[in-house]
């Protein structure tokens, strides 16, 4: 792969910029002239102003995020989900649409079953989910396949581009979670594969532009 | 993460038509790179990757007194730490089943297979013998720690050196060694173990594979027969399932040696 579209990897303490003339972004902070990077994640410099995107990390949760995640405990009016962030998610009964036996939680979701949901709140108690959304719920079928939720944004693409092509040329369903958790379902186990393996190129290549013309080429090689 | 029910169910049904989800045969080993030389305190070290699992493993010797029941032979001790830098599994903190069951097995698969001539290792009869002290850290877990660090544990034997002893002084003289190697068999012992799911048996599985398995039997073989075998995990295996094990393991057996035969010095 040539220089030109490998984006710069910076670590934490790197001087990524000397001069006044230089604002620190996210990611970044400023030690006298020098703005140096508080994580380890790709540079970018836009007009100046100097970010650094994670390339690792935890997942921070946000309201109104699609994520995947795993029936951990059934309470009285519910179920305890773990997200992979440090604060348990909840799903209460009532975001069920239909008449629940409240003795009998297990027959909706049982522990150990995924399920996607999307963030409906955050609060001191803890994160609150919602299912009344198209695409939510319980999955029955498939695989999960986990990658750093910070590479994400690069799995998608921009407006969905990547996504969009993993889906044609394997021909499957795929659902991201932004907590870094992908669900893939289609008609074959060597098909679901050929989808994971897709995503994980991208997960791994997560540093080069140019990355979806990459991925066309990746299933040119890897066609069957 | 542990692995999802979803994608046990798929493993299984994936297994049952004899295929793996990396694409490999079910009676075939990831890559093995055999590393040594790797401590410079220790009388011999190894590091062992199978794919990307990783084992560091140290050798130590020192002077003791013998026990009782083998006055003229060697003491052999292994210890295992599974270290938390490897998996988000592990703790610190006092060893748990797992730590414990590993260094159980090598220690037995290095007794048994009589791979060290302990014999040789005695000084004076009822007195002074070589302890063998066999250490195995985990670098990193993606399944298969046991025949990581079994081989680990050959190849650090191998590449062993006897330290200098004062005789007058009776003091170990740490940091110099003599030019004398661990007297060693010359077959090598390795370790298969067989990780059973659904009803075939796999060999070296990734870690969802391993998430998923119920029963295990490690085997330690040395050229044709069997000299160690330890069951491990709950589901109990029937006399058939018993005798497809043990012919499964004689041909991965001579798979193994033959990738790290070349690697061992």
């Amino acid at each position: 792969m040539s220089e030109k579209n490998q984006r710069k990897v910076v670590i934490p303490g790197e001087v990524l910029a000397k001069g006044n003339e230089y604002l620190p972004g996210e990611g970044t902070e400023r030690r006298g002239s020098e703005i140096i990077s508080l994580k380890y994640g790709l540079f970018e410099d836009s007009n100046k102003l100097i970010k650094v995107i994670p390339l690792s990390g935890v997942y921070q949760p946000r309201r109104g995020n699609v994520v995947i995640g795993k029936v951990e405990n059934i309470t009285f009016n519910g179920w305890v989900i773990n997200i992979g962030t440090a604060e348990t998610a909840f799903i209460s009964i009532m975001e069920i649409p239909r008449f629940v036996n409240k003795n009998e939680l297990e027959s909706v979701m049982d522990i150990g079953e995924m399920v996607v949901a999307k963030i409906w709140s955050i609060n001191k108690r803890g994160i609150d989910l919602s299912l009344k959304s198209r695409g939510l719920g319980k999955i029955d079928e498939g695989i999960i396949l986990a990658i750093n939720s910070n590479r994400v944004p690069r799995v998608i693409g921009k407006e969905g581009s990547m996504i969009k092509l993993i889906k044609d040329e394997t021909g499957c369903e795929i659902t991201v979670g932004q907590n870094g958790l992908i669900w893939i379902k289609g008609d074959s186990i060597e098909k679901e594969l050929h989808a994971k393996r897709a995503i994980l190129f991208v997960a791994e290549h997560s540093f080069l532009s140019g990355l979806t013309e990459e991925l066309k080429k990746w299933f040119d090689e890897n066609r069957k | 993460m542990e692995t999802p029910k979803l994608n046990a169910e798929r493993i299984k049904k994936y297994i049952e038509h004899e295929k793996r989800f990396d694409g490999r045969a079910l009676d075939e080993f990831r890559e093995i790179v055999v590393e040594t030389g790797i401590s410079k305190n220790a009388e011999g070290s190894a590091r062992v990757k199978i794919g990307k699992t990783e084992v560091l493993v140290g050798v130590k010797m020192d002077v003791t007194t013998p026990y009782p029941d083998s006055p003229d032979k060697g003491n052999l001790m292994v210890g295992a730490e599974l270290t938390p830098l490897s998996s988000p599994r592990f703790e610190s903190g006092p060893p748990k089943f797992p730590a414990i069951e590993t260094g159980r097995i090598i220690d037995r698969i290095v007794r048994e297979s009589k791979f060290i001539e302990m014999e040789k290792l005695c000084i004076k009869e009822g007195e002074k013998v070589w302890n063998v002290m066999i250490d195995i850290y985990s670098l990193n877990d993606d399944g298969n720690l046991l025949d990581a660090a079994g081989i680990g544990a050959i190849a650090a034997l191998s590449a062993s050196k006897i330290p200098k002893y004062d005789e007058e002084k009776e003091k170990v003289l740490f940091g110099e060694w003599s030019n004398k190697n661990i007297p060693l068999s010359k077959e090598v012992p390795v370790s298969i173990t067989l990780y059973k799911i659904g009803s075939k048996f796999i060999v070296d599985p990734s870690l969802e594979e391993e998430d998923i398995s119920e029963a295990k039997i490690t085997i330690g073989r040395k050229g044709d027969y069997i000299s160690s075998m330890q069951k491990g995990d709950l589901k109990p295996l029937t006399i058939q399932e018993m005798h497809q094990a043990i012919e499964v393991s004689e041909r991965v057996y001579n798979d193994v040696l033959k990738k790290i035969e070349k690697q061992l010095k």
